[in-house]
């Protein structure tokens, strides 16, 4: 009656989805062949290629955010802008009241999760849902940016090493030859750090729970208000690391910046094969999703391709891509 | 194999037809007939592949290798559109209608009559036609009553009346009769002997022995994929039901212990929400099987989810073990020790997209835990495994997505996941809707013993014979009150559907 063959066990960054990570991959390593015969000496040099790792972090931290949500079946509007405002108070924190860069950056990331509570107070206590939570998230936090700098930037020029966050190099200063900035760095260990909590914890296995049949999660007896939330405070606390990476990456907190970064976000998840209507994804696939696009732009900017133009590709590849993954989960 | 009538030439001929999913023979050289007037009962337990053959049919799934022959002639049928082309009509379990458009709207959707050039839709044809679907099956219903203020019954009569408008020839109808009540059934019934007399082929699919005997001409019998035998329908039902298991199937003695002395284990008092629970008081005491009978909508579902906590009460009490707890959510139900099995597994009771193991262990998951923190996948896998052979669930292994088992073994899933919950009370809603008989056996034999050791247990069922069968004691309700309580022994159909339809008028004092 009963056969144990094991089959497909998930791995660590995995969800017993190989194969479509492996298209997904197999994508990036096509993309970057074309670059690499297009244009061998500016593309496949040792300085582009650390520029296109820099350029990833903040957009692949806070679409590592948003496979959380995504997987629930939600969506969250308000990450990219979520990321300035912690940006925004890491410059009160260490700058206006003057306090230690540590405490600082732990106060930050803390301002994520308070932000990513509130969104989802809001979608489970007030009912209100997550499209709409979130996006009223975005506007109330972008207002907030602005009032509190007076829609100027703050500059952290005063506050020692706050540029060494993401700009510094660690493992330069060890192998001078291969100076990768920490930033990347950041971004790869808040990538292990969340795949391990997405596949080994209760977090994550409730995120795809509720992802993939809410009511029944209910009706487990499982308090699903409590562990959307949650997940929502999880998620805004990686937007405050991605606020911090960009503040460092800038040396000052800029009020205006971050609305747009949220769809870029969901695009590199989509790109990676997390669907849309909850229950499936993986990290490993949202960083060669975010991947995937920072090489599209930058090959494209390299083959001196204009920007309009640029946007023109992006849109196409992202549709092309989720129409591939379709196409494979169909022929099951 | 009976022989069909000469002189018909069959609607549909089906030959040594397979079909194939990732891991599993669904289909393995399968034949079967139908005829014009005919009504052909498919039977089989679940997984036996009737659904599959029947989907393949209406084109919702392409065959591997075989023949399908409709009027004669060899088809491929390619899609849904294909198979209504070729004037075949399914109706399918789950109805596929939506809610907010109109009766006439459902049954023309993509079809709607126009006007003005093609540029405006008729809606007054629309109408007129609908309406004439309807006096053509004696309905009386108005084609402008939106779907979602239809009972379930009438929305299936749309789904016939919209089979009907593609002219369809061949019906097939899966589990028809499930979201009935008696009359209902009836009404059905008559419909389906007249269109027989229109010469309508009815595939019907279904598990009741007792209104297939009453309603089929012929019955093909198949198991595991494969075709064993069609058998006129006046074949004994036993005869079916040992093709159908491919062994004799034993009838659990009853007995009924004497749990007099035990503790009281749930004690309800002074339910009451708005017209669906009227004051609905009762105990279960440990060891005990409390079955509740009444008709579909007399409140016994509504009663199971309030006592759970999963819908809001205006008033009432519930004691576990003599401990108040409180009707908040299903999370204070399932701490106090209370598991509820839902009667619709796939929207409430599975996350289906998740594998056997997630849905074991989703209540529990807390005590799968290390430091708190991590999931203790070797424990959560041995837990998995010891339920999965302890309740002989059919799976390839403990990673199998559950969308993938069947019907039987979905629901023995969501078994195992109050059991390594160690729920002492356990509520089950219809635990064999859509289950085949084997199984069935096996889920009573299973009931029985999670009594036997020290549970108490409530059995929802809309079949009084599964009641009967069960229940030590039984409480019926009906439009929301208890209208009576029975001894398990002394009960019988008649004396439950007696009280099951004492409404209030007669209850007046």
């Amino acid at each position: 009656m009963s056969t144990h063959k094991e089959s497909a066990r998930p791995g660590l960054l995995g969800g017993g989805q190989a194969k479509q990570k492996l298209l997904a991959f197999a994508s990036l390593i096509a993309l970057i062949a074309v670059f690499t015969v297009l244009k061998p000496d500016a593309f496949m040099n040792r300085d582009n290629i650390i520029g296109i790792l820099q350029s990833t972090t903040v957009i692949g931290v806070l679409a590592i955010a948003s496979t959380f949500i995504i997987i629930t079946s939600g969506i969250d509007l308000s990450v990219g802008v979520l990321m300035t405002f912690c940006a925004v108070m890491a410059g009160v924190f260490m700058v206006n009241l003057g306090i230690p860069m540590p405490l600082g950056i732990v106060l930050a990331i803390g301002m994520g999760c308070v932000c990513g509570a509130l969104s989802g107070l809001a979608i489970t206590k007030l009912k209100v849902p997550p499209f709409i939570a979130t996006l009223g998230m975005m506007m109330l936090l972008k207002g907030a940016s602005l009032i509190i700098t007076n829609t100027r930037p703050i500059y952290f020029s005063d506050v020692e090493g706050f540029d060494q966050i993401a700009l510094g190099s660690l493992i330069g200063d060890l192998i001078p030859a291969l100076p990768i900035p920490n930033g990347v760095l950041i971004m790869f260990l808040v990538a292990v750090v969340c795949a391990v909590v997405l596949n080994k914890t209760a977090l994550g296995r409730y995120t795809f729970a509720l992802g993939s049949n809410e009511e029944a999660v209910r009706l487990s007896g499982v308090n699903v208000d409590r562990w959307k939330v949650i997940i929502y405070t999880f998620a805004g606390g990686i937007c405050g690391i991605s606020g911090l990476l960009i503040a460092s990456r800038l040396n000052s907190a800029q009020p205006a910046l971050g609305q747009g970064y949220e769809l870029d976000a969901i695009a590199a998840v989509v790109i990676g094969g997390t669907s849309l209507s909850g229950g499936v994804g993986t990290i490993l696939g949202t960083i060669i999703g975010a991947f995937i696009m920072s090489v599209l732009i930058n090959g494209l900017r390299i083959m001196s391709v204009a920007q309009e133009w640029q946007m023109v590709l992006t849109g196409l590849i992202i549709i092309l891509a989720v129409y591939t993954d379709n196409l494979r989960r169909n022929k099951k | 194999m009976t022989q069909l009538p000469a002189s018909v030439a069959p609607l549909i001929e089906v030959r040594n037809l397979s079909k194939s999913f990732p891991g599993v023979r669904a289909l393995d050289n399968v034949r079967f007939d139908l005829c014009a007037g005919e009504v052909h009962a498919l039977m089989g337990e679940n997984g036996a592949g009737k659904s599959t053959l029947m989907k393949i049919l209406a084109g919702v799934y392409r065959m591997d290798g075989g023949e399908v022959r409709v009027d004669g002639q060899a088809v491929d049928i390619q899609s849904p559109a294909h198979a209504q082309a070729l004037t075949i009509g399914i109706i399918h379990q789950e109805l596929h209608l939506m809610p907010h458009l109109t009766a006439a709207q459902n049954i023309f959707l993509g079809r709607e009559p126009r006007k003005a050039g093609a540029w405006l839709l008729d809606e007054v044809r629309l109408n007129e036609d609908a309406r004439a679907l309807f006096a053509r099956l004696n309905l009386h219903m108005e084609p402008t009553t939106r779907i979602a203020d239809l009972t379930v019954a009438k929305q299936q009569m749309v789904e016939i009346a919209k089979a009907l408008s593609f002219k369809s020839r061949v019906l097939i109808m899966d589990e028809p009769t499930a979201a009935l009540n008696n009359a209902e059934i009836e009404e059905l019934f008559r419909i389906i002997r007249q269109l027989k007399s229109e010469g309508v082929g009815i595939v019907y699919i279904s598990h009741k022995m007792d209104e297939i005997q009453r309603i089929a001409d012929r019955i093909t019998v198949m198991r595991d994929g494969s075709y064993i035998d069609t058998v006129p329908a006046h074949t004994p039902m036993a005869q079916v039901i040992a093709m159908m298991v491919g062994r004799h199937l034993e009838q659990a003695d009853k007995a009924i212990p004497d749990t007099s002395a035990n503790e009281v284990l749930l004690d309800v008092r002074g339910l009451n929400r708005g017209r669906a629970i009227r004051d609905v008081s009762f105990q279960v005491r440990r060891g005990e099987i409390l079955g509740f009978a009444g008709l579909m909508g007399a409140g016994r579902t509504e009663v199971a989810r309030a006592v759970f906590g999963a819908d809001p009460v205006d008033s009432g009490e519930v004691r576990v073990a003599g401990v108040p707890v409180r009707l908040r959510s299903p999370q204070d139900a399932v701490n106090a020790g209370i598991g509820y099995l839902s009667e619709d597994r796939k929207h409430f009771g599975l996350a289906t997209g998740m594998d056997v193991a997630a849905n074991i262990t989703l209540p529990s998951l807390s005590r799968w835990l290390q430091w708190g923190l991590f999931l203790n996948k070797a424990a959560i896998a041995q837990v998995s495994r010891e339920m999965v052979e302890k309740l002989r669930i059919k799976t390839p292994s403990i990673h199998q997505m559950s969308k993938l088992l069947s019907g039987g073994n979905q629901q023995k899933v969501v078994i195992a996941k109050w059991l390594v919950q160690d729920c002492e009370v356990l509520i089950f809603d219809e635990p064999t809707r859509g289950i085949d008989v084997g199984a069935k056996s096996e889920i009573y034999k299973l009931l029985n013993d999670l009594a036997a050791q020290g549970r108490a247990i409530v059995v929802i069922s809309s079949e009084l014979p599964e009641v009967l069968l069960l229940s030590h004691r039984i409480l019926v309700m009906c439009e929301g009150r208890i209208t009576g309580e029975v001894r398990g022994d002394e009960a019988t159909q008649e004396s439950l559907m007696e009280l099951a339809t004492r409404r209030e008028v007669a209850a007046v004092e």
